[in-house]
């Protein structure tokens, strides 16, 4: 009883102080060559509207992870507490093609229980917060690749989560669009003081957004390095700060992955 | 302070202009309309050309005597006086009416049960393993081969055509909707669940409109076989309380042979079938296409 009950304080501690509280998890999968294990002990905190990327090469477990603390899959072990239900956005916008941009976000604020009458202003509001005012009525395959992540943060948002999770999800874009997209992202950060936990291979991505960078290892993934990155806002990716914190991760990555080779 | 702020202000400005260019940039304007002309030249004429060359074929073949015979290729113009007669004596849409009204009923029936049929199969594991096979098994046999048991087994009447069209077009329905299922992309079910949807939600907001498009083309699939199973039980179940439709009209100009009616029959059974296609299911299926962009010209 008396576990429980502290249990259940611990909980609501976590709850409150962190946006998301990873604790000692693990991952493994199974398959045709036996298991295999994927995340290793991973503790990991984001405080609330704190910005944190995770970095590391192929097969450093980054996407499994992000799934673990969306709630898309459970660790083998360890825990996760979240703050309500984070919302997750992917490398690929996963826009309803059947739906407008507008009724894209409306679905997501009808699934949260957002009553009728309330959708479509909030929706319009949300593509103003994203600018994108007159895309309310556009089809999907209507909109460039860059306006299409701008209506899928839209629809993250409208999740209201206290977490926003983001899987590479300018990857695809073309440099000149993602970054603005980046300016974008930062001021929509700044504006809603939403946590986000920022997924990427992109070293000065990393470091352009984040208040926190860490570095995973890879097979299996472990917590390598971690830096704080105090540059103040707003930073652009020419920025000589923003040049000389990428060469040093990039060196300690490029280290890890170095190690994979030698046996 | 209020320097960095205006700074960011003006950045922020800088910004939404940078913004704006590139959506102008990336985006293309809408598609035009394509001129009537232009719609009369590719997609009109092409067809009513080939038609008027078979009827040409077919009137040279009757004039220079090649079929020499007028019980086994009447004229063109007999099969017109047919057309003519039966429009006079004002059976010719109660043939049509007979059997379109039946087809399509039947259809409505078939859809009713072939869809959530097909969605329980492709839905629930074990109903897949044991009756998938079957579904897709039901779709190559031929529904003509259920016209002897449905008049056994519910003798000559109404009853037994709508048994028929089922047989033929649920399994048609059925698998149609299960293999829009299959191919939803697993990215929207991620982002459904993501979003908070569950159980029925999950289904109904994301699955099935995934799903349409290959539920359509179910449908449309479903509509032919209806239509080519009435027209067996029309040809070999008559009876005078069924009335007449195309299959028995087609049965009459046998019974009495008559050519120009056989192919007043036949004419009418095609031109049905096709004209139901492009009024109902092509334009439901191209506006779906295009509204998710993946119809691009046609």
């Amino acid at each position: 009883m008396a576990t429980t009950l502290a249990k259940a304080a611990e909980e609501i501690r976590a709850e409150t102080t962190h946006a998301a509280r990873i604790e000692h998890v693990s991952k493994s999968f199974t398959g045709p060559a036996g298991s295999q294990l994927v995340l290793d002990d991973i503790t990991l905190d984001v405080a609330p509207g704190e910005f944190v990327t995770l970095l590391g090469a192929s097969g450093c477990g980054k996407s499994t992870l992000l799934n673990l603390v969306a709630g898309l899959d459970k660790p083998s072990a360890g825990t996760i507490a979240t703050d309500g239900r984070p919302a997750l956005m992917f490398q690929e916008h996963a826009l309803f093609p059947w739906l407008t941009a507008g009724k894209n976000i409306e679905l997501a604020l009808k699934l949260r229980g957002v009553p009728k009458a309330e959708r479509r202003p909030k929706a319009e509001e949300l593509l103003e917060l994203v600018r994108l005012h007159g895309a309310y009525g556009k089809r999907v395959h209507e909109l460039s690749g860059g306006m299409r992540q701008r209506v899928a943060l839209a629809r993250a948002l409208a999740q209201d989560s206290r977490l926003l999770l983001m899987d590479e999800p300018f990857a695809a874009l073309d440099a000149i669009t993602r970054d603005v997209l980046h300016d974008e992202l930062t001021r929509i950060w700044r504006e809603t003081n939403v946590s986000v936990l920022f997924v990427t291979h992109n070293v000065r991505e990393a470091v352009r957004l984040a208040q926190r960078v860490v570095l995973l290892s890879s097979r299996p993934g472990r917590v390598a390095h971690e830096w704080r990155v105090d540059i103040p806002h707003p930073r652009r990716i020419e920025d000589s700060a923003v040049a000389e914190l990428s060469v040093e991760i990039t060196e300690q990555l490029r280290g890890e992955i170095r190690r994979h080779g030698q046996h | 302070m209020a320097s960095t702020e205006t700074k960011e202000a003006g950045d922020s400005q800088d910004l939404a202009g940078l913004e704006a260019g590139l959506d102008a940039l990336e985006t293309t304007a809408g598609p035009v309309r394509t001129p009537v002309r232009q719609v009369l030249v590719q997609k009109v004429l092409p067809p009513l050309t080939a038609v008027l060359l078979v009827l040409v074929v077919w009137q040279a073949l009757v004039s220079f005597k090649v079929v020499d015979d007028p019980s086994k290729l009447p004229s063109p113009s007999a099969v017109w006086n047919e057309v003519r007669e039966a429009w006079l004596q004002g059976t010719l849409l109660d043939y049509i009416w007979t059997s379109v009204s039946r087809g399509l009923l039947g259809f409505v029936f078939a859809l009713a049960i072939g869809t959530p049929l097909g969605l329980i199969v492709a839905r629930v594991r074990f109903i897949r393993a044991a009756i998938g096979p079957i579904l897709s098994g039901l779709q190559s046999l031929p529904s003509v081969a259920w016209v002897p048991p449905a008049v056994l087994w519910l003798g000559l009447e109404n009853k037994m055509m709508y048994a028929v069209i089922l047989l033929g077009a649920v399994p048609s329905i059925a698998n149609g909707l299960v293999s829009g299922v299959d191919q939803v992309p697993p990215l929207f079910l991620r982002a459904g669940r993501t979003l908070g949807a569950t159980g029925l939600r999950h289904t109904w907001h994301i699955v099935l409109p995934a799903a349409l498009p290959g539920y359509l083309a179910g449908l449309k699939q479903g509509w032919a076989f209806s239509w080519r199973s009435l027209m067996a039980a029309e040809i070999i179940a008559s009876s005078p309380e069924l009335g007449v439709g195309l299959g028995q009209l087609l049965e009459n100009g046998r019974n009495a042979s008559s050519m120009p009616m056989i192919f007043l029959a036949i004419f009418l059974i095609l031109i049905v079938g096709i004209a139901i296609d492009l009024l109902i299911f092509s334009p439901l299926e191209r506006r779906v296409l295009r509204g998710r962009g993946l119809l691009v010209k046609s």
